[in-house]
């Protein structure tokens, strides 16, 4: 039987496990959004900006490491995901994105919402095609979920013209992908592997670093194995976080420029490196030349440009994490059967790095006069008992959420790393409670952040979405200021939001549950009344806009060169009162 | 150091524009390009002059094996190979000059291929050394106008069945 475009498009989508589209209509895809509220199997949120989409696609895949689905319009619709898109293709997340196009006749003629959809995307997807005949469109979409999900995962952007989408074709469904040219290693070399084995038996001081790629191979268990067997300590990245559980003894929390003081010297004294799906990001690293500079490095990654592009490895293994680290294990157990002296072997190592760890913990003080971000953060980790998903949006409170919120678990922490984009959290959260609409997922933002995709709250509300927006307000963009007051003798350009919404009436006026907490004594009644609560909540807690995150590694240092506390000059200022706290009056916060 | 890299691609449109795009986008350089389509009409050859550390050669090579379309990317200057670059150069020939852009021709083993009252025409193939020095010879005379194809590049067959060679293909499996 024939079938329109539009209907191969839905029956692709339904062949490939699809349920869930986040998307927006428009001119050029009438006919697949007519198609699709015809299907009962087939549910599409409507969200209320294409990059609330994009982003909640992305949360979707996070939490389920299934690709995220988005469908838009041509022209401003394709041009608005293209940050959702940048977004995924740096941190390596499956999305499949569908965009409108004008008709083929029409297309280069700059027609009414025309854009180089397949150009403008390029430099941001793993992968993108513009399918101009019918009979192409199901091969199509079979190569982009397999593209998107296998490999190092990204985005791919399908852009389907408005006659592709009406002109009929013979369906059937291939069951082969057909790429000659993509065949991403899973198996690591096995003599570089046991070369790797041997490294980790021999060395005193070693230490593993856990990056993203640990999480999108669900390789969880084998890296507690791989620690445990051999005793190391583990650290991980930003998108790392949950890949191995944040309470481990072994455990030491995320590095890098906010990471750990114990973390970073860890890292900085180790004699072995085992990287595992992580790529040396300049924020890990800090200044390259000063990097790990005793260590051997053993690099496991499905991406080979990822290996040696900043940093050298000794031992590159280019596979898929799970499968490598799995092979690794088999090997380390039947060389070294016996834990007892792999026990002996590294304890001076984690006896000294336990003692960085406790002579330089992370810190903050709480008074009762002004509420620190940290506090809020402990306490809301307490009372979801660290087992909620977790979307971060951007900045000092994703920092200090990363630092304070251990999560045990991979796919609960759902953060924009690479792109570092405002505005990622609060969807994000959206798309992790679609996929789980039964489990607490809760929202760590800012007011600067949160303003950049307030207009999905609609959405939330439309669809009962219960996630727990905590909303870290401090009236400034915390990191910019933070820079500022250290690097610029603070001159807080464009750092002050000043005029601010009253984000309970906010709230209220898109019918959600509004709460604010103002002083240190009501943070925790404004977290238990939120979490408790069966709809969605933002909770407005207002928290000092001159806290500083620390430890801290300025851009270009070296990474056991860290600041662990605000410089004296800024103490004496703050002392001084030449800060003074006045978001509530609307006047922004400024130096008297 | 300069590096001769041939990149096979799908035939579709938009290949090329992801390989001129990935060095644009990561700052690498582009000394010359040439593409057409192979024997087999579903393929094109992509020959690209880069210039950079080992390093950066290295990334050049992953990262154009990474891309979908691509199918098979060899660094020619690792093994024996030939390149040839074709150049057309337009002379002015005012009638005292005609003997020396003729005899010029002769030793390059050129073809005047055009020729007008106050131009020639010449079409000269080799190296690049072979084409630079042409260009070089015949500025005197003055040159009106100058296109150069890019270098195309092809690995030397080994005369020895046993020869040792390095491995030189970063073959996708």
């Amino acid at each position: 039987m024939k079938l329109t475009g539009a209907e191969i498009l839905c029956e692709s989508l339904k062949r490939e496990g699809v349920k869930t589209i986040f998307g927006l209509p428009g001119g050029v895809v009438l006919k697949i959004f007519d198609v699709l509220c015809q299907r009962k199997d087939l549910d599409l949120i409507l969200t209320r900006h294409e990059q609330g989409a994009a982003h909640m696609a992305e949360g979707y895949a996070k939490a389920t490491g299934k690709a995220g689905v988005v469908l838009v319009t041509s022209g401003p619709g394709m041009t608005n995901i293209v940050t959702g898109l940048a977004d995924a293709y740096m941190d390596s997340v499956p999305l499949v994105a569908f965009t409108g196009q004008v008709s083929t006749d029409l297309i280069g003629n700059d027609a009414f919402q025309e854009a180089d959809n397949v150009g403008i995307s390029r430099p941001c997807t793993k992968h993108n095609v513009l399918v101009k005949d019918v009979n192409d469109l199901a091969q199509t979409i079979k190569e982009a979920f397999y593209i998107a999900t296998s490999g190092r995962p990204g985005p791919v952007l399908v852009d389907i013209p408005k006659d592709v989408s009406t002109a009929k074709a013979e369906f059937k469904y291939p069951d082969k992908v057909n790429l000659r040219g993509y065949n991403p290693t899973v198996g690591g070399n096995k003599q570089q592997i046991k070369h790797a084995a041997e490294e980790i038996l021999r060395a005193k001081k070693p230490i593993i670093y856990v990056g993203g790629g640990a999480v999108f191979s669900d390789a969880a268990d084998e890296i507690r194995e791989l620690a445990e067997i051999t005793q190391i300590p583990v650290t991980m990245t930003l998108m790392g976080l949950g890949s191995f559980p944040g309470t481990h003894p072994l455990s030491l929390g995320m590095l890098g420029m906010h990471g750990g003081y114990w973390t970073n010297m860890a890292m900085h004294h180790s004699d072995l490196l085992i990287a595992v799906g992580a790529r040396f990001d300049d924020r890990v690293t800090g200044k390259l030349s000063e990097f790990c500079p005793e260590a051997r490095v053993i690099h496991i990654d499905i991406d080979p440009t990822s290996i040696k592009k900043t940093f050298h490895a000794h031992i590159p293994i280019v596979g898929d994490v799970k499968a490598v680290v799995r092979q690794l294990n088999v090997i380390l157990r039947s060389l070294d059967g016996n834990p007892a002296p792999v026990k002996a072997l590294r304890a001076p190592w984690i006896r000294q790095v336990e003692e960085w760890r406790e002579s330089h913990p992370l810190t903050y003080i709480q008074d009762d006069k002004i509420i620190k971000p940290q506090f809020v953060i402990e306490k809301l980790y307490e009372f979801t008992k660290h087992e909620a998903i977790v979307a971060t949006d951007v900045g000092q409170h994703q920092m200090f959420a990363a630092q304070y919120f251990k999560g045990n678990k991979p796919r609960t922490w759902l953060t924009s790393g690479g792109l570092g984009t405002m505005g990622f959290g609060f969807p994000a959260a959206l798309g992790a409670q679609f996929a789980f609409p039964d489990r607490q997922v809760v929202c760590i933002t800012s007011e600067g952040s949160f303003q950049m995709n307030l207009q999905e709250l609609v959405v939330a509300a439309e669809h009962k979405m219960p996630v727990k927006i905590v909303l870290l307000n401090n009236g400034v963009h915390g990191m910019v200021r933070q820079w500022q007051d250290l690097f610029y003798e603070s001159r807080y350009s464009a750092s002050v939001l000043g005029k601010m919404p009253d984000f309970v009436k906010l709230a209220d006026a898109y019918g959600i549950k509004g709460l604010r907490a103002v002083k240190p004594n009501e943070v925790e009644a404004v977290l238990r009344e939120g979490l408790k609560h069966k709809g969605p909540v933002l909770m407005d807690i207002h928290t000092d806009p001159y806290e500083n995150c620390y430890p801290m590694i300025p851009a270009g240092g070296a990474q056991h060169q860290m600041m662990l506390e605000d410089p004296p000059e800024l103490k004496v200022a703050k002392k001084g009162g030449t800060h003074k706290r006045k978001v509530d009056e609307g006047e922004g916060v400024l130096p008297a | 150091m300069e590096h001769i890299i041939s990149v096979l691609v799908e035939n579709k449109f938009g290949v090329l524009a992801r390989v001129a795009g990935l060095f644009s986008a990561r700052g690498y350089n582009i000394e010359s390009l040439s593409v057409a389509p192979t024997l087999d009409p579903t393929t094109s050859m992509i020959t690209i002059v880069t210039v950079g550390d080992d390093r950066i050669i290295e990334q050049i090579m992953k990262q154009l094996n990474k891309v979908v379309e691509v199918l098979k990317v060899v660094d020619l200057t690792e093994m024996r190979f030939l390149d040839r670059e074709t150049a057309l150069i337009k002379v002015h020939t005012k009638p005292e000059h005609r003997d020396e852009a003729i005899r010029l021709a002769d030793i390059f083993r050129a073809k005047i291929v055009d020729s007008s009252p106050n131009t020639y025409t010449i079409e000269i193939t080799g190296d690049v050394d072979k084409v630079e020095a042409m260009i070089s010879m015949l500025q005197p005379l003055g040159i009106k106008d100058l296109v150069r194809t890019g270098r195309i590049a092809i690995a030397r067959e080994t005369t020895r069945t046993a020869s040792p060679r390095r491995e030189p293909a970063l073959l996708k499996s």
